[in-house]
């Protein structure tokens, strides 16, 4: 199949990409952008790992064509944080214990970012089914929802 | 508990960081120039023999580079369990065969410049198969005349133990100590029970993958997602026929393994495929192929007869197991006899008899998973102590404290019987059990939560309790060695070498904890390189739970040896005995005096300008290496509530309480976060995770969608852990281990709480709502 020009805006750099039009959103993330904080962990949309911002909403990457994601704005783990400065969600996983093998992380912060952005004082259910989507076979989920928790407050604190 | 500075304490795990901000850590994550994608073909049949593969029309496929089958690849019978050469497992396994026993298991494999056309080549070869009658039903697998699974005739163990193929038949082990005839003669009660344990799967988030490439000295490096790098080195070189001095293999950040990533899984394949083809080849399996084909846990069906007292003894026991390993025996024997060697000795009763049997079937490949026989046997034991309890009128509370071992109490069964042959005797030197059931009973407010669910409400809710004891023998005795290498750095700092392989655990800040409490500094100094066989010195891999406690051995050896001689330098530096000067601070202070010299300053000496003052240049380095002389146990109490309805069969799990004896906890939430990680996946075997086949032996539900693991909205709305510490003397400032005890809780835990809320005992897993609803219909 032919390749066609897309241009994708990811982490506020415009990327202009030759790809094939059935080449998913995940693939090009990973491979043609090389920004290996999204995971594949089952390209069929039930684990989360692949999970990215379009537009603030947490989406599975793994679902989504590249060419669907023109002209929207896509965020992934690597541009909300980093080493040095890391994002209040990112600094709470690493507090809270909320990181094991760390595969699901990324996907599991960006779902709680959709969140957060939306609700800065969810209850534990609402926090729960934020990252209902993102499966974790480590935690336990336990140590990540405090993480969420106490990101939301420091978030709310320096809102103030 | 003693107080440590670092020890104890619940510093961040040292990756966390970097794994929370996305850097491209894991195996797949790297990328290369003129790589190859690598496809496996599967079997279609459970059992067929193959008469021709024809591959040409694939291999001719514009950017195919190799395509490998029985036909082009030595025959090498080996075992692709990870364990010690020789390995407790049958060599029954090739490559390639030309014999298919599973719907999965591999029958060919391409390498091609993309994954499309790997996937389309895949498609043109031609396989001619002869369909044989399958094994499916393992309480038939033995029969007289049943199909034979593994006809070759040279397949086999190293080591001299049972192995009769021509039946199925691939493990068996028999125990009897005491006089258990006797035993169920003085008992008042005897209880007999079927209990039937299903098919799962690991589902580490990270699907199992490898990537292979020569280096420039013609070696073959792999890097890969495995629990056991040096094994991996073991098993390629001798399937691939080269020397292990040509293997090189990495094992970067690992996105869980809980046994499934014990076995040489796809190593071998993406090894090959790099020689023939001479380009970086990448072998990452979808989702579907990490259900079918990597590992399971061992399905068994286990029969139990025990006699029980008035007075709350248990005069005997009786366990007869048997196992299905699926089509090839790796960890077939170990796993069965576990269900003994690390359950029985749990228990305060000297009259034991034991018969393990593991059989062949066509369905997919047993291994090591989390909890390795442990957490079946735990089962079957856990519900006995609940029937025998209900027999005397005991509550089950006093009962399990009653019979279960304590502190300076010793086992027959340690002795009698290993995870291979004879145990090792043994004292139990560390044990807070007792406090454990005391504690968790007293935290879940059980004795009123027995009594108030004597009467049940109205409706269809009905809310019921359990409990059990689990303990988990922390080492393979004998057979597990870990070593550590470290060297100090001009800045004070050092490099921690460990052939330990952190899955995602925190091995590595465990152990980095354990070395710098040992050194008077902090984490932070700590550079921790875990694992590469050209660079990091040998370790057995990461299993039965003994990284905290034999690899953290090592550690704190290594730490110890490179104390000495900082103790050495400065003594010589500030003139003073050694016996005035301590290590605090990243610092040696003198006691008597108060001169001080910092780490940095003598490394700085010993590297750079002793040479001025007469004395030695050198590195101040150390190695050491610990091995499993002792299995000391790691113990847990478990409390759940649970509510069934009465109408659907839905159980929920409300409450969940964990009381664990791990030793001194290294990293308290690390800890803790193994306990919750065990829990929930133990709460998913036991409620919703269950491999379904089809009458041909295909797995039906290999997706997230179909085999359902719990996610946030499945865990009780209650999870407590209490660790209670006792302190043990053998292991590296008191710790013992963690990583299996808690997943084997569950199970029988929720079906003890389900008999208490409704009176159905529930003995074949899992406790889905039409099993339930069966149970109740015929009550």
């Amino acid at each position: 199949m032919e390749e066609k020009p897309v241009k994708l805006n990811v982490n506020n750099r415009i990327y202009e990409l030759k790809v094939k039009p059935y080449q998913t959103l995940l693939h090009v993330i990973r491979n043609e952008l090389g920004l290996k904080g999204t995971k594949y962990g089952c390209g069929t949309g039930e684990c989360g790992a692949c999970t990215v911002l379009i537009d603030g909403k947490a989406v599975h990457s793994c679902l989504m064509l590249a060419a669907q994601a023109e002209g929207k704005i896509i965020t992934t783990i690597e541009g909300i944080g980093t080493y040095e400065k890391p994002h209040p969600l990112q600094q709470a996983f690493v507090e809270a214990g909320a990181v094991q093998c760390g595969f699901c992380t990324p996907g599991m912060i960006l779902s709680a970012k959709a969140l957060l952005d939306r609700n800065p004082n969810p209850t534990t259910e609402e926090i729960k089914r934020s990252i209902d989507g993102n499966l974790c076979r480590c935690t336990g989920y336990v140590n990540i929802i405090e993480a969420i928790r106490t990101a939301a407050e420091q978030m709310r604190r320096n809102q103030t | 508990m003693r107080e440590f500075s670092v020890v104890g304490k619940s510093v961040p795990k040292i990756d966390a960081l970097s794994l929370s901000v996305g850097k491209p850590l894991f195996t797949d994550d790297v990328e290369f120039r003129d790589l190859l994608h690598a496809k496996i073909l599967w079997s279609p049949h459970a059992h067929a023999k193959i008469r021709n593969i024809e591959t040409r029309e694939a291999e001719a496929l514009s950017g195919v580079h190799a395509v490998i089958c029985f036909k082009n690849v030595p025959r090498v019978l080996h075992t692709t369990a990870g364990q010690g050469w020789p390995e407790p497992s049958p060599y029954d396994t090739l490559v390639f065969d030309n014999k298919v026993r599973y719907v999965g298991d591999r029958v060919a494999a391409v390498a091609a410049e993309t994954e499309e056309t790997a996937c389309k080549a895949l498609k043109l070869i031609k396989v001619e198969y002869e369909p044989l009658q399958p094994v499916f039903d393992s309480e038939r697998a033995m029969d007289e005349g049943a199909p034979v699974i593994h006809d070759e005739p040279d397949a086999r163990y190293l080591i001299p133990v049972f192995y009769d193929p021509m039946h199925n038949h691939c493990a068996h082990i028999d125990l009897s100590i005491g006089d258990f005839g006797a035993g169920i003669k003085s008992a008042d009660f005897v209880i007999e029970h079927k209990f039937k344990t299903h098919y799962a799967q690991h589902c580490t988030l990270e699907p199992h993958s490898c990537i292979s490439y020569f280096d420039s000295y013609g070696r073959i490096v792999i890097r890969t997602s495995t629990q056991i790098p040096f094994h991996i080195r073991r098993l390629v070189a001798a399937c691939l026929q080269i020397p292990e001095k040509m293997v090189h293999v990495i094992k970067p950040r690992i996105g869980g393994g809980f046994g499934s990533k014990q076995c040489m899984v796809i190593e071998d394949v993406c090894a090959f495929l790099a020689m023939r083809t001479k380009h970086p080849v990448r072998l990452a399996y979808t989702r579907e192929e990490v259900f079918v084909s990597s590992r399971t846990r061992h399905p068994m069906v286990m029969w139990t007869k025990t006699g029980v007292r008035k007075d709350g003894a248990i005069s005997a026991i009786e366990l007869k197991v048997l196992s299905n390993t699926g089509p090839y025996g790796a960890h077939a024997m170990t796993v069965m006899s576990n269900t003994c060697a690390k359950t029985l000795p749990l228990f305060r009763c000297n009259n034991i008899k034991f018969t393990g049997d593991t059989v062949y079937t066509n369905l997919p490949k047993a291994g090591a998973y989390r909890g390795y026989g442990e957490t079946q046997g735990t089962f079957a034991m856990a519900i006995m102590m609940d029937e025998m309890a209900a027999a005397i009128g005991m509550d089950p509370v006093e009962f399990w404290k009653k019979n279960t071992i304590r502190k300076g109490e010793t086992s027959p069964i340690f002795k009698a019987l290993g995870e291979v042959g004879s145990g090792v005797d043994m004292i139990v030197e560390s044990c807070s059990l007792a406090e454990c059931i005391d504690k968790g009973a007293t935290a879940f407010r059980w004795n009123e939560k027995r009594e108030r669910y004597k009467n049940q409400l109205e409706g269809a809710l009905k809310h019921g309790v359990g409990m059990c004891c689990i303990m988990h023998g922390g080492t393979v005795s004998l057979l597990d060695m870990a070593s550590a290498s470290a060297k100090i750095n001009e800045d004070g700092s050092f490099n921690l070498l460990v052939g330990a392989a952190d899955l995602g655990t925190g091995a590595d800040t465990v152990l980095s904890q354990i070395f710098a409490e040992t050194l008077g500094i902090q984490v932070e100094d700590v550079i921790v390189y875990a694992s590469d066989t050209d660079i990091s010195p040998f370790d057995k891999g990461a299993y039965a739970s003994a990284t905290t406690y034999v690899a953290g051995g090592a550690v704190l050896k290594t730490a110890q040896k490179i104390r000495k001689k900082l103790l050495n330098e400065a003594s010589a530096i500030l003139h003073e005995p050694k016996d005035n000067l301590i290590i605090e601070k990243k610092a040696i202070v003198s006691t008597k005096t108060g001169k001080k010299i910092e780490l940095g300053q003598i490394a700085k000496k010993t590297l750079y300008t002793n040479s001025r003052r007469g004395r030695n240049l050198f590195q101040i380095a150390a190695t050491a290496s610990e091995y499993s002389r002792l299995n000391p146990q790691s113990f847990a109490a478990h409390f759940v509530e649970v509510a069934v309805d009465t109408e659907t069969g839905q159980v929920k799990v409300l409450k969940y309480l964990a009381a664990v004896d791990c030793g001194t906890p290294i990293n308290p939430k690390l800890a803790e976060g193994q306990i919750h990680g065990s829990i929930i996946n133990g709460i998913g075997y036991a409620l919703t995770e269950e491999l379904v086949f089809d009458r041909k032996g295909c797995v039906r539900n290999p997706s997230f969608r179909d085999y359902k693991i719990c996610s946030s909205l499945d865990i009780p709305e209650e999870m407590v852990t209490m660790l209670v510490p006792s302190y043990e003397p053998t292991g590296p400032y008191g710790a013992k281990t963690l990583g299996e005890i808690n997943i084997s809780g569950p199970l029988p835990a929720i079906s003890n709480s389900i008999k208490n809320a409704v009176g159905i005992r529930l003995c074949e897993t899992p406790f889905t709502p039409e099993k339930i609803l069966k149970a109740l219909k015929k009550k």
